[in-house]
């Protein structure tokens, strides 16, 4: 078990179905930042682990509320699922409030706060020692950045129709001699819609590999203690990550929805 | 601030110096040809210039906050959102240095 080794190396059978997924699954070509690297599975068995954990408190969550009736809606009175999952959720909608007002905050909180909670348990699964963050690799990361990508677009299609397109232009109006500049507005325009997926995916997997980087070293060097206030900091990356993430895209998908004021 | 601006011409001519002198080794060292050098020392100035000037305009965003919540402790909530969106749209550009670093590493030894 080395710097990269995980708790899963112990699972019999697990190096046969890395052997078995590698032929239909891996990647032979290198383009850009996808370099040529090891196959590696672990970081999806983590994945699945944390939506199990997630799913698990979820469960427990709903039959706490149930078994509570009318009473479920006074705030609990001790730390426990409940108030973990409810000052979470109070705390992303927080935040989407303030980028994207009341109305659209309740209309996407479902959506953007699935992808908070999903982030956030990943990033601290990392810091139990023996486990990795299935975010600090870009595979992870990519997929959740390309679904919030197309949610954007899909999304401003929804809220305006053709019109959407206007966006690209700057909405200028046809009678004004600006209307020159719009091609090169076109251009910049879908150049920093391309990139903001790529931004927020790196910007992910390089604070979770730094981190865990730091981490590892650090516990390499003196196994006893002296990590803890590292690791500290990584529960304080990891949140800011997760927040950075769900703020990130709420204000894309703000700039999307939103109507323009003349 | 100013006194940071007084470094730039100095970090520029000292990075001159070390590429001429680097240069002048690579002549007469053998292997590792100049493109693989260029490769190399473009990469680490790409991630390099980008991390300088993306850390100078966060710590200027970030003071900036922290001004506004020392005079006005109550408004930390409100500032907090705007502060986190306007570092993650710095550090965008950052990313896209280490993106274009990436590349040209890769480019080195294929």
């Amino acid at each position: 078990m080395g710097p990269h080794g995980t708790w899963f190396d112990f699972i019999p059978g697990l190096d046969g179905l890395k052997t078995t997924m590698q032929g239909p699954l891996g990647r032979t070509w290198t383009w850009q930042v996808f370099q040529a690297t090891h196959f590696e599975i672990s970081h999806v068995i983590i994945a699945v682990l944390v939506v199990l954990l997630i799913a698990l408190g979820a469960a427990a969550y709903a039959a706490s509320v149930s078994k509570l009736g009318d009473e479920a809606i006074l705030p609990p009175a001790k730390l426990g699922t409940r108030a973990v999952f409810e000052g979470l959720a109070d705390m992303v909608y927080g935040v989407l409030e303030g980028v994207m007002g009341a109305k659209n905050a309740r209309k996407f909180l479902p959506f953007l706060g699935t992808f908070f909670i999903f982030i956030l348990f990943s990033n601290l699964i990392s810091l139990v020692p023996g486990f990795r963050a299935p975010t600090d690799t870009l595979k992870t990361n990519a997929g959740l950045a390309l679904v919030i990508f197309l949610a954007t677009h899909i999304l401003g299609f929804k809220e305006h129709g053709v019109h959407y397109l206007e966006q690209f232009t700057g909405h200028l109006p046809l009678k004004s001699p600006l209307v020159v500049l719009v091609p090169l507005m076109f251009v910049i325009e879908v150049i920093s819609h391309l990139i903001r997926p790529v931004t927020l995916s790196i910007r992910l997997m390089a604070n979770m590999f730094a981190d865990h980087a730091v981490v590892s070293v650090f516990f390499a060097l003196v196994p006893f203690l002296v990590p803890v206030p590292l690791m500290l900091l990584g529960v304080f990356v990891s949140v800011v990550q997760a927040l950075v993430f769900t703020l990130m895209s709420a204000t894309y998908i703000s700039l999307a929805v939103a109507h323009e004021e003349h | 601030m100013s006194r940071i601006f007084k470094l730039v011409p100095a970090a520029f001519t000292g990075a001159l110096l070390f590429l001429a002198s680097s240069a002048a080794f690579a002549a007469d060292g053998s292997g590792g040809g100049s493109r693989e050098m260029g490769l190399a020392i473009g990469a680490g100035l790409a991630v390099g210039l980008a991390a300088l000037g993306g850390g100078l305009g966060q710590g200027r965003s970030a003071s900036a906050a922290l001004e506004g919540i020392a005079r006005n402790p109550q408004a930390s909530g409100k500032i907090f959102t705007p502060m986190i969106i306007a570092l993650a749209l710095t550090e965008s550009l950052v990313l896209l240095g280490f993106l274009i670093a990436n590349g040209l590493s890769g480019k080195i030894g294929g």
